[in-house]
């Protein structure tokens, strides 16, 4: 028989349990498996019960992000392989609710993105026979980092200031507002800072870094945060020099 | 839709001021006095001389700006080191007050002293 | 439907322990970061003391630095100067994110912002010395 590998995997059904608990499963070790893979092995042949959030298998929807021993990962991008012999821990992303085994409730992320308004702002659109919006390959440039997230949330599982504090907009919204903030076709900065320069918004940020590090599209979160606290912190000195300057 | 203003702008400026100030001066002031003049590596510079550097207009400027900047930047970190470490969000004012109180107070004191130095 | 609230009701949660910062080893290097402040204004503190004895006459200054030879202050500070080493050299590295220069459309590296901290720190370093050191 082929090599095996056990995993670890978190249980848990909101009818049936008061708290998670972890059940092992073995599954075939193969070279070219993820965790992913595992985890659909498993719901086909073992429990068909297991439940787990996942689309692309290509580390493009964003959707299949757990703990593996303890650190966020995307599992469709995270092999076998690199944990032999194991076992393998497999949980669901720190610091949101659980809603089943390895689903996390996400509406509070989805409700912060909407308030850092990640879209293009403009006080007038130009009408459309006065052609596009042309922007230079330097412009695109300033801001092509961070338009990379795909919302997989890996950063605020690893944001410990998030874990701490729910209200905190956390790594991922902060860059986003970012990059529309470096858009040259933008113009809703200074919407975006009444609501972000706010003890909840930037200023929450202790700069711990780790969401860098654990970000999948090297989106450096933590460098978009400072930036920002950076520009928010002159256009205060600004208002301060000038007060009747207004926006 | 104004938010209500903030004055965290103003405390990160000092504080990233202080950590400036905090990583440029302070190792190599704290290695000659703290360090390699205690303990003979080094001779001491007499009384006179170092107190004729104090007095002088630039040193009085140097010493407020070496004492005053590093007590903000302190303030800002503990006090977001005793809210995640410790999570007491709740106590909030609190540790502000305590913080920023601190260092305003040190503030002070270091104005009165270097004003002192005759 | 569900409906966003500040602190979802569904779902289990689980709460962060207080020793959080023991669960990696970057979390406790940011815990260390954050805590060489409390070193930095010890020191401060320790300056003030400084410019107290040295208003204070030959005698005064003399007595500080008798209390600076104590194994006690010694060891307090050494262990400043490895917390303070510590914060410098992390501010250092840490600077080139906050700032993202850019020089003829691309984005300066960040050693190339990084570099220029640690020959100003060296030079302002000697320069405080030697001004110390010259009487
Ligand atoms: S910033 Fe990176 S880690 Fe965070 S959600 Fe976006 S892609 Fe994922
Ligand atoms: S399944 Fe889409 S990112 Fe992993």
């Amino acid at each position: 028989m082929a090599e095996q590998i056990a995993l670890e995997i978190t249980r848990y059904s909101p009818e049936r349990d008061k708290t998670p608990s972890m059940e092992e499963f073995e599954v075939p070790l193969r070279k070219e498996w993820v965790v992913l893979d595992a985890l659909n092995y498993i719901k086909d042949k073992v429990d068909g019960s297991l439940s787990f959030r996942w689309s692309c298998r290509m580390g493009v929807c964003g959707s299949c992000g757990m703990m593996v021993n303890g650190e966020p990962k995307l599992t469709c991008a995270t092999f076998l392989n690199d944990y032999a012999p194991g076992p393998i821990r497999v949980e669901p992303l720190k610091n949101f609710p659980v809603m089943r085994d390895l689903i996390v409730e996400i509406s509070d992320f989805l409700a912060k993105l909407s308030k850092v308004k990640p879209w293009l702002i403009r006080k007038k659109e130009k009408p459309i026979s006065e052609g596009e919006y042309l922007q230079t390959p330097e412009e695109l440039d300033s801001y092509r980092q961070f338009s990379m997230c795909i919302n997989c949330l890996l950063c605020y599982a690893a944001c410990p200031v998030y874990g701490l504090d729910p209200l905190f907009a956390g790594p991922a919204a902060l860059a986003l507002a970012q990059r529309y903030n470096m858009d040259s076709r933008d113009e809703g900065k200074s919407e975006r800072l009444d609501v972000l320069s706010q003890h909840d918004g930037i200023w929450g940020c202790t700069f711990v870094g780790e969401c860098t590090q654990v970000c999948p599209k090297h989106v450096d979160p933590a460098g978009a945060i400072q930036q920002y606290k950076l520009t928010a912190a002159q256009e205060w000195v600004k208002s301060l020099l000038m007060p009747w300057g207004g926006k | 839709m104004a938010a209500k203003r903030s004055n965290e702008p103003f405390l990160w400026l000092l504080f990233s001021a202080g950590g400036v100030v905090a990583a440029l001066l302070v190792p190599v002031h704290l290695f000659l006095f703290g360090l390699a003049f205690p303990l003979g590596w080094l001779p001491a510079p007499a009384h006179d001389t170092l107190l004729a550097l104090a007095r002088s207009p630039i040193g009085r400027i140097y010493l407020l700006v070496f004492c005053v900047l590093p007590l903000f930047h302190w303030a800002h970190r503990f006090r977001y080191t005793l809210y995640d470490g410790l999570q007491i969000k709740h106590l909030n004012e609190l540790v502000n007050t305590l913080c920023y109180g601190g260092a305003t107070v040190g503030a002070a004191f270091a104005v009165y002293l270097i004003w002192r130095i005759p | 439907m569900l409906r966003y609230t500040e602190y979802p009701p569904r779902g289990y949660r689980v709460r962060v322990s207080t020793y959080w910062w023991t669960g990696r080893r970057a979390y406790l290097r940011f815990i260390l970061r954050e805590l060489s402040s409390i070193f930095v204004a010890w020191f401060v503190l320790e300056t003030l003391f400084q410019i107290n004895a040295l208003a204070g006459g030959p005698s005064a200054y003399s007595d500080f630095e008798q209390f600076l030879r104590n194994p006690v202050v010694i060891a307090s500070n050494v262990i400043s100067f490895l917390f303070v080493l510590f914060h410098a050299v992390t501010w250092f590295n840490l600077s080139p994110k906050a700032m993202a220069v850019r020089l003829g459309g691309k984005r300066v590296p960040a050693a190339l912002i990084a570099g220029p901290n640690y020959v100003a720190w060296v030079l302002i370093s000697a320069g405080v010395a030697w001004l110390i050191l010259r009487g």
